[in-house]
């Protein structure tokens, strides 16, 4: 496990990590947490020329309040995310993912903000941050933007985040009081990842009808997903007759994925029952 | 002074651990040596392919590399990797591919430079020319017609067919009420220790010396090996075994690497290191298992099995490592279990396939054969309605039969198989279960009930049974030293890496002699302090190496007695070893200090006639049986219909190792034992693709269970002490392994009862589980 050489850098500014990505161009490579780029390196599958260490940027390290969101810097760990009070109190379900990722090793060294640049289809964040409608902060040479988790994650590793550019936060609203949730994922047994993972939220009207329904999907497809066939199902209707009928849309138009460890046809499966599941957890906590 | 406690049976903490877990051990990677150079080996990415050439050019002109050479480079200077074992087909194993390759791993070349950074530059500049042949993954398809030859100079794959026939199979299948058949699949495994291999060799010419170090499980049968693949006398061959940080059969091998970081040393004159990555360990590191047995058994409506016949297929993979063809044999001889099946016959297909080698895996041919056995009374119960339990106990060799002689031709020791079932479901509660399993029913749960009782054979053993090419047999060595301040120094034949012969072997000593268990240190691994011996595999630590250490203790024991009875006037054969003193049985007030005694002996101011000077003793012992440990492990499972989940809800262990010395060592054992045989019932495997590409390659893929895939353990013992040696003990070190994979298979195969599902080859993955259930439901 001997990676090719490189030259280190230590960025202390999200403006100085810019400038030497600028710099190096295609050889540069963001260091964050290290949990899925090292791996590869000493297996010489990426042989950067630079990393660019973000890790001592400290700003990006915190988790604040601001006009109403919960922000969460790229480089909060998950260990942080899920140990954190604002965002057990506010955004509970990210806090039980977080708490779910790989081993105690890989969620005190894993960063939020490298897991969702990474996009590995099977990483459990992406599900969440999907369910909970982050807002994803880029920031490049020429200013930042602000991406829906809608719209950030494109194809198989493939996110909305540019060469050259840094993930540098997530914004949340917070979970409405009342709101049931729960993240609920398959393990692929020997790394952790997940085989299926479904984030499930509903929120309940006065009647006790679904207002608010969100189901993210992750290790089913390429990319993770808002399986919007469930949830249009769902909506307006009482969940617990509705819960099965929609979860059986968890997986309408997704090509699955297909490996030594799960077929195409039991992925989807597994995305069936498991959104099922999930559902009916998150609707046995919602308050009306 | 304090009274000395006894030790033996007390539940005594391992004195290997605290340098262990403080990281102050010493494993081959912590060797570093002035000068060391770094060996990297490139490895073949084709499953089956000609080397057209090989140009090695750029990677020889890269600054720091030392030294890149190739098979070629090697003919006629490293001896061929050996295999000991008896077969039709040995292939010629060149240390380094020669002409073609034949499995994904196969070394290919190696790269020597000053560190591993720049070794491993220099393997990517290495330019291979391949010619891509056809590969064959299947033992199966490997002998059809036209399949892809991987030795062509044996014209077909097989490697060998050994038949062992016995007309009364016929006749019992004449006479039965049913016969039925079976194919079981033991898949294969990568043993994976948490270290993988290493070596480091050090040649210092000016004194015609050779230091090896080595993860091996065998030090000094590998010094004889390398000493003929190196052309070196084994007089100046020094192999050291320091910290093994796990073996499970893997490291009871002789492995290229080990005579090629050895040769390099001797042509450069440096130390030379070589440390193997976890992708090099899955791929080059021999595997286990990979059996398919064809089977039928003859049985009758009350449950009774009359004959069981086999025909085995065993892939043995691309070479023969040491013992690769010797393993299948204890499939076919063990496959009668505890049961008194008074006929049985089998034969065996031995296959070469482009893979990595099969060999010894923890149990090494007795899990398979007591999957097989477990397997036959799961099907016989279901084939006539019966309680599995009640098939066992109609079936098993009773326990006034002992030593029993079995159908494969062995003699059982001793054993209580009832005992042990019996005390297994007590403790789970049988009844209960069953009745709770009904009820779950009911409310559409699906809960299941397995057993297992196994039978296995260890501490080999008769040096017969040994292959005739395995220099040394089956006997163990010991020495024990009383130094002249009365603290004790015992040299092992034996190589613990795991084991704790350390803290077992110090018990017992410390017990004979009447000292602390801090005054006796445990040395081994290392043929330049160590007398011959054999080395630690199938459960023979303790069970041969104890009793060899028994016989060093009486020779010692003798000679003090003889000193002390002249200093105390009293006949030898009255004295007794207590609290530090040598003392009169009868009365051990009247004592005198040990420390004496050893004055005498060293010192030897006043010799004592026919008493030679100094205090140490040298035993080899030759055990006349093997010793055959048995127990009952029963799972209770339950499997979530819609997922294929299988989740444990209670895990019973009753083993019987015989007389139990060190009983918290005996439970480390069964429990990573029953993790181990777990595994391969519910989540490993090694796989390769159709072209021979490995596709577990890493942790990543490769299902080794985390403690929450695991169940509880509730251990129990029964002690049925081994009449073959004098302490009594039988082996623990594979008994959970062989225990656990057939009990987890029939606690799932029970849960899916309902659905008319007997049997799902391993692993009992979610997705074969959910499968099996789809299919069973749109049939029924």
């Amino acid at each position: 496990m001997f990676p090719a050489s490189f030259e280190y850098h230590r960025a202390s500014s999200v403006k100085e990590a810019l400038a030497m990505l600028q710099q190096y161009g295609e050889d540069g490579k963001i260091l964050a947490g290290g949990h899925s780029l090292i791996p590869m390196m000493k297996l010489r599958l990426a042989q950067p020329a630079h990393l660019v260490d973000i890790g001592g940027i400290r700003q990006l390290a915190s988790i604040r309040e601001e006009g109403g969101k919960v922000i969460i810097g790229g480089l909060v760990t998950h260990h942080a995310v899920e140990r954190s009070d604002v965002v057990r109190a506010k955004l509970g379900m990210l806090s039980e993912c977080a708490a779910v990722i790989g081993d105690t090793q890989v969620r005190n060294r894993g960063t939020i903000g490298g897991s969702l640049a990474h996009a590995d289809p099977a990483a459990d964040y992406p599900a969440a941050v999907l369910a909970l409608d982050g807002e994803i902060k880029i920031e490049g040479t020429g200013g930042s933007r602000v991406v829906k988790a809608d719209d950030f994650f494109i194809d198989l590793m493939t996110t909305a985040v540019q060469p050259g550019e840094v993930l540098t936060e997530v914004a949340f609203a917070p979970v409405a009081s009342g709101a049931g949730f729960t993240y609920l994922k398959h393990r692929q047994p020997a790394s952790g990842f997940a085989m299926v993972g479904v984030a499930a939220l509903l929120t309940l009207d006065k009647k006790g009808n679904c207002d608010r329904v969100r189901v993210g999907i992750t290790g089913l497809g390429a990319k993770p997903f808002r399986a919007k066939a469930v949830e249009a199902a769902l909506l307006g209707k009482a969940p617990a007759p509705a819960i099965a009928a929609a979860a059986a849309h968890a997986a309408d138009g997704i090509d699955p994925l297909s490996d030594i460890h799960a077929s195409a046809d039991f992925r989807a499966e597994l995305a069936r029952v498991y959104t099922r599941r999930a559902l009916e957890t998150a609707a046995a906590r919602a308050k009306a | 002074m304090a009274v000395i406690p006894k030790f033996v049976g007390e539940r005594i903490k391992r004195r290997e651990d605290p340098r262990l877990i403080t990281g102050t051990g010493m494993y081959v990677d912590d060797v570093r040596l002035p000068g060391m150079l770094s060996a990297v080996v490139l490895r073949s990415p084709h499953a089956h392919a000609k080397i057209n050439s090989i140009d090695l050019s750029k990677a020889r002109a890269l600054k720091g590399v030392v030294c890149v050479l190739s098979g070629d480079d090697l003919r006629d200077k490293v001896g061929p990797v050996p295999c000991v074992a008896p077969a039709d087909h040995v292939p010629y194993h060149p240390v380094l591919a020669q002409g073609k390759v034949r499995f994904v791993g196969e070394g290919v070349a190696v790269a020597v430079a000053s560190s591993p950074y720049i070794a491993q530059d220099a393997l990517d500049l290495i330019d291979v020319d391949y010619d891509p042949l056809d590969a064959v993954v299947d033992p199966e398809k490997a002998l059809e017609p036209g399949a892809p030859v991987l030795h062509e100079e044996f014209g077909n794959n097989s490697v060998t067919f050994a038949s062992v026939p016995n007309p009364a199979v016929d006749e019992a299948m004449r006479k039965a009420d049913k016969i039925i058949k079976a194919r079981l699949v033991n898949q294969r495994l990568a043993p994976i220790p948490m270290e993988p291999r290493g070596a480091v060799a050090r040649w210092d010419g000016g004194y015609k010396q050779l230091t090896v170090w080595s993860s091996t499980q065998i030090p000094h049968l590998l010094r004889s090996q390398l000493a003929e693949m190196l052309k070196v006398g084994e007089n100046r061959i020094r192999v050291i075994a320091p910290e093994v940080g796990g073996g499970f059969g893997c490291k009871l091998n002789v492995y290229a690497e080990e005579a090629l970081v050895a040769h390099l040393s001797m042509t450069l004159g440096k130390p030379v290191k070589w440390i193997e990555r976890r992708r090099e360990n899955f791929a080059g590191t021999t595997h286990g298992r990979d059996q398919i047995t064809y089977l039928e058994v003859a049985a009758l409506k009350d449950g009774t099995v009359t004959a069981v016949k086999a025909h085995f297929v065993c892939d043995m993979g691309a070479y023969l490592q040491l013992l690769t063809p010797a393993i299948p044999g204890f499939s076919g001889l063990m496959m009668t279990g505890c049961y008194k099946i008074p006929a049985l016959s089998f034969d065996q297909q031995m296959v070469f396939t482009n893979k990595m080698s099969t060999d010894a895996y923890r149990g090494a041919g007795r899990p398979e054969a007591c999957y097989i056995a477990e397997r036959v009374m799961d099907m016989v119960a279901a084939e006539f309605g019966l309680d599995p339990a009640d098939v066992r106990r109609k079936n098993f060799i009773p326990k006034e039969a002992f030593p029993a002689p079995t159908a494969g031709g062995l003699v059982y020791d001793s054993g209580d198989y009832e005992l042990s079932l019996n005390k297994a479901l007590e403790i789970v509660g049988y009844q209960k279960v069953r009745a709770e399993q009904e009820a779950a029913r009911k409310q559409g749960r699906y809960i299941g009930i397995g057993i297992a009782s196994y039978v296995e054979i260890c501490g080999i053993g008769p040096s017969a049974l040994l292959p005739p090419k395995l220099k040394g047999g089956g006997w163990e060595s010991a020495t024990i030293r009383m130094e002249p301040d009365c603290k004790v120094t015992v040299l092992t034949g034996v190589s613990p890496h795991g084991q704790g012969q350390e803290t077992t072997f110090a018990q017992i000593v410390a017990d004979e002699l009447g000292i602390d268990i801090d005054d006796v240190n445990v040395v081994h691994g290392d043929t330049a302090v160590v007398q011959y011996g054999i080395g630690t595999f199938g459960s023979r630590g303790t069970t041969v190496g104890g009793p060899a250490l028994m016989m060093s203790v009486g020779k010692l024991q003798e000679k003090m007695k003889k000193i002390a009875s002249t200093m105390m006037e009293v006949p030898p054969d009255q004295l007794i070893f207590t609290n530090r003193t040598v003392a009169l049985a009868s009365d051990p007030s009247k004592s005198i200090p040990l420390q004496q005694v050893v004055d005498a002996a060293y010192g030897y101011k006043q010799p004592i006639p026919g008493v030679e000077p100094g205090l140490d003793a040298t035993s080899f012992y030759e055990p006349q049986n093997c010793t055959f440990p048995f127990g009952t492990h029963v799972a209770v499972v339950e499997v979530d219909p819609e997922t294929g989940v299988v989740k444990f809800l209670r895990y019973v262990a009753v083993d019987d190792c015989g007389r139990i010395l060190s009983p918290l060592l005996v439970e480390g054992q069964v429990h990573g034992g029953i993790a181990q045989g777990i595994a391969q019932a519910l989540y490993e495997e090694v796989v390769y693709d159709e072209s021979g590409q490995l596709l577990t390659a890493t942790l990543m893929d490769y299902a080794v269970p985390k403690a929450h895939m695991l169940p509880r353990y509730e251990l129990s013992a029964t002690v049925t002490p081994s009449p073959v040696n004098v302490l009594g003990v039988k082996g623990v070190g594979e008994a959970g392994t062989i225990g656990s994979t057939p009990c987890v298979v029939s606690a799932v195969m029970d849960a899916l009862k309902p659905f008319g599902i007997r049997h799902i080859d391993m692993p009992l993955k979610p997705e074969k589980v959910w499968r099996a259930i789809r299919d069973a439901q749109q049939k029924g």
